[in-house]
């Protein structure tokens, strides 16, 4: 894959490589920093106005419970989906008849968003964290689900036969061959599950809660038009959100996982 | 995973569908709950508006607003995408940016989008497009970056000029994995359609769901917007892998013989 | 020169029988014959290669006489006792890409082993690894290794269950050429050590002639057997001696080639 502006100049010195993400950065920064200072707009803050906006939040002490707040629910609603959503998915992989059933029912339901889940949950767990810990839950365990039956589907014939042919019983081959051979393949899916649970915890925190960077976004506008509080709480979700996905890559690159990446698993945006 | 015969995919899913709407039934029947919705007052709901002509009108609606969102979504995100796949700089530079905004709700942009749109039709197609927008400019960037260098090659081999070259060898070999971001932006769109539809106006499917609530508790139609919701965008779903299996694009498709 | 010491002369009794086999695939608009009223006898300790065109069916055949796939008529004997699934004594060589990629060399080889006691399997292990030369990779991961490394891994983790049969299906097909004599070399003398059976399935005419005791020659699609050719050559075979240009040419004949490009 050679780059054609470069084909035949000498290969580009690293620093360049390293600098150019923050110029990109520092670019949308100008930008954003000059259309809010021409535009006529005046509630929409500039780069400036949040920075401060976040230092407000860090000297009140808001900033850390926020992001706790946040964190917290998206943990347990994580978690759970992937308890329930991983054997799930496998299952459904395992077993075609059920899959076949199951799947397509499956595939009604993850199209219905976060927010239109809300009613019922406030139905069924009143207001609070309760129900958006429920939110988070169902906005991740459908597209685990998937990912683990994919993950599944995705084990080549070979690995199975070979070991059908070895004698292994099924229990055996479910967990010498399967597991191990899902795995990559399943932490690229519990990446973007974890990316859309973080993405949902806004709409989760809608059901009056009263701490998180989601109500924080919602709060902020209701109780002042506070709208440097507000794109504050989206840089941070922002921030938190990359910070989480660089996690879960790294652990995709343990050693002893690092196979699958050698054996190219075909991974999402790089 | 193959169903041994087209029988076979439909009689399952739908006894499956059975087997949960008797177990539904039956649930709600034996907690006496006043409030959870039957299966038959949820259908008698989807009867109750499509006799008043508002399921038509909200549907209707609702695949407007996507269509339009995810238009543009592929009118910025396609040319934008190429270019950045084509441009390794352009794409070191715009990554960190792209991978910042991406994990943002767009349910987070709300506030921005109706600062700038005001509250109605256009700053929920906003945030269709924006929502839209990363799968799509994702999915070309690494489409195009992946075309291996002996496709290019061939390409100048042949005298192609670089427009051409991008149009004929290039964009044709980045095509499948354009398909897949593009059916996962649709899939994102749908479900952000209805969310702005909470919030930012007053018809459609999603605005459907919070109003039924609201306005009178009606959590028969709450429950028949969200099956409707679901039903469609599995529809959409496969609409999109319809495409994906045409003959033009298929061999990008074709699973590795075993 | 494809050197292994000289096999001693096996009558053997009849190990694999094949009666009757047919094979048809329901295709998108009709059904495809693939294999068509195949019979053949193997004895035990030969080394038979089935050769045929791409597409012909051989891995198909295979496939049926391992167990992985149900043949639509027909039956398949091994020791007497019907074919019904795949079996630990029968074991399958792969391409390379049947290595697991998640163990190390050390626990490919082992992977069969998993009911013997941890001494018993140790040994075993050590001396497979030594037997494909592959001794200072113990811990290595497949990726870490080349084509002909994780061939040679595949071959030994099949022998270290002690197998009666092996079915190699153009196992060294993604290997250059350089490798490719070297690990015919190997497979022969190994074959000459562990006296097993072996089912080879291959493309290259050179390569059958080589190798086997017989070469069944299959046509293309419906595949029958065209032929059964003996090969009387003792090993080590030369390459350029008249008899194996004689089976060689014999055979390119038989599949309709003619002697220039």
């Amino acid at each position: 894959m050679t780059d054609p502006e470069t084909k035949h100049r000498p290969a580009a010195p690293a620093l360049a490589s390293r600098l150019l993400p923050l110029a990109g950065i520092a670019l949308l920064l100008l930008l954003w920093d000059l259309a809010i200072r021409f535009s006529r707009v005046p509630l929409l803050p500039g780069p400036l106005a949040v920075a401060r906006a976040i230092g407000e939040l860090a000297q009140k002490g808001f900033l850390f419970k926020h992001v706790v707040a946040s964190l917290f629910r998206v943990t347990w609603g994580y978690l759970l989906a992937v308890a329930v959503g991983v054997p799930f998915g496998i299952l459904l992989a395992w077993y075609r008849r059920g899959g076949l059933a199951l799947a397509p029912l499956v595939e009604v339901v993850r199209p219905i968003s976060a927010l239109a889940w809300i009613p019922l949950a406030i139905l069924w767990f009143g207001v609070g964290d309760l129900s958006s810990v429920f939110i988070i839950f169902v906005a991740s365990v459908f597209p685990l689900a998937v990912a683990s039956m994919s993950a599944v589907e995705g084990v080549s014939t070979t690995h199975w036969n070979a070991g059908r042919n070895f004698g292994l019983t099924p229990g055996e081959i479910a967990r010498r061959v399967l597991l191990p051979a899902i795995l990559p393949r399943l932490l690229v899916g519990l990446r973007l599950a974890l990316g859309i649970a973080w993405l949902v915890v806004v709409a989760a925190e809608m059901i009056a809660v009263d701490s998180g960077l989601g109500f924080l976004i919602i709060d902020a506008r209701n109780a002042g038009n506070r709208y440097d509080l507000v794109v504050a709480g989206m840089v941070l979700i922002g921030t938190i959100g990359l910070a989480l996905d660089a996690a879960m890559r790294g652990i995709e690159r343990l050693p002893a996982l690092r196979w699958g990446y050698a054996a190219n698993v075909s991974a999402e945006a790089a | 995973m193959k169903p041994r015969s087209p029988l076979e995919a439909v009689l399952l899913p739908a006894a499956a569908a059975a087997a949960i709407v008797a177990l539904w039934w039956a649930a709600v029947a034996w907690t006496k709950t006043t409030v959870f919705p039957s299966p038959a007052a949820v259908a008698g709901g989807i009867a109750d508006l499509a006799r008043k002509g508002l399921l038509f009108a909200y549907v209707r609606d609702s695949l407007l607003r996507v269509a339009a969102g995810y238009g543009a979504a592929l009118a910025v995100g396609i040319p934008l995408g190429v270019f950045l796949g084509w441009r390794p700089r352009a794409a070191r530079a715009a990554n960190p940016v792209i991978q910042f905004l991406r994990p943002i709700s767009p349910l987070a942009w709300i506030p921005v989008a109706i600062v700038l749109f005001g509250v109605n039709d256009s700053a929920a197609i906003f945030l269709i497009f924006l929502a839209s927008l990363f799968p799509i400019l994702v999915s070309a960037m690494n489409g195009v970056r992946a075309v291996p260098a002996m496709y290019r090659q061939a390409g100048e081999n042949f005298g192609l000029p670089r427009r051409a070259l991008l149009a004929r060898v290039v964009f044709p070999a980045a095509l499948p994995e354009i398909l897949t971001g593009l059916r996962i932006a649709l899939g994102v769109a749908w479900i952000v359609v209805v969310a702005a539809e909470m919030i930012a106006v007053n018809s459609g499917l999603g605005y459907l769901v919070i109003d039924s609530r609201n306005a009178g508790k009606r959590y028969d139609l709450v429950v028949a917007a969200m099956l409707l919701i679901g039903v469609i965008g599995l529809l959409l779903n496969v609409l999109v892998q319809r495409v994906s299996r045409l003959r033009a694009v298929r061999w990008g498709f074709r699973e590795e013989a075993s | 020169m494809i050197s292994a010491s000289s096999p001693e002369p096996a009558p053997g009794r009849t190990k694999l029988a094949i009666r009757g086999l047919s094979m048809m695939f329901r295709g998108a608009d009709a059904e495809v014959r693939v294999l068509e009223a195949l019979d053949l006898d193997v004895r035990e300790g030969e080394f038979v290669c089935i050769l045929g065109p791409s597409g012909c069916g051989k891995s198909t055949l295979l496939n049926i006489v391992a167990g992985f796939l149900p043949p639509s008529s027909g039956t398949v004997r091994i020791d007497g006792e019907e074919v019904r699934g795949p079996d630990p004594r029968r074991i399958f060589v792969f391409q390379e890409r049947g290595v697991f990629p998640w163990l190390t060399v050390e626990g490919n080889i082992g992977f069969g082993l998993g009911r013997l006691p941890k001494t018993e399997r140790g040994k075993r292990i050590r001396h497979y690894v030594r037997l494909v030369g592959l001794e200072g990779f113990e811990k290595a991961y497949p990726h870490e290794l080349s084509g002909g490394m994780k061939q040679r891994v595949e071959v030994a983790r099949a022998l270290a269950v002690d197998p009666d049969m092996l079915y190699l299906d153009e196992p060294f097909g993604a290997l250059d050429s350089i490798t490719r004599l070297e690990m015919r070399r190997e497979l022969l003398r190994i074959w000459q050590a562990e006296k097993k059976t072996i089912l080879f399935v291959t493309h290259d005419i050179e390569e059958s002639v080589q190798l086997a005791d017989r070469v069944v020659v299959l046509s293309a699609r419906p595949a029958r057997i065209r032929r059964i050719v003996e090969i009387d050559l003792p090993h080590p075979r030369d390459l350029s001696s008249r008899r194996y240009l004689e089976l060689r040419d014999g055979i390119f004949e038989e599949i309709g080639l003619a002697h220039r490009v």
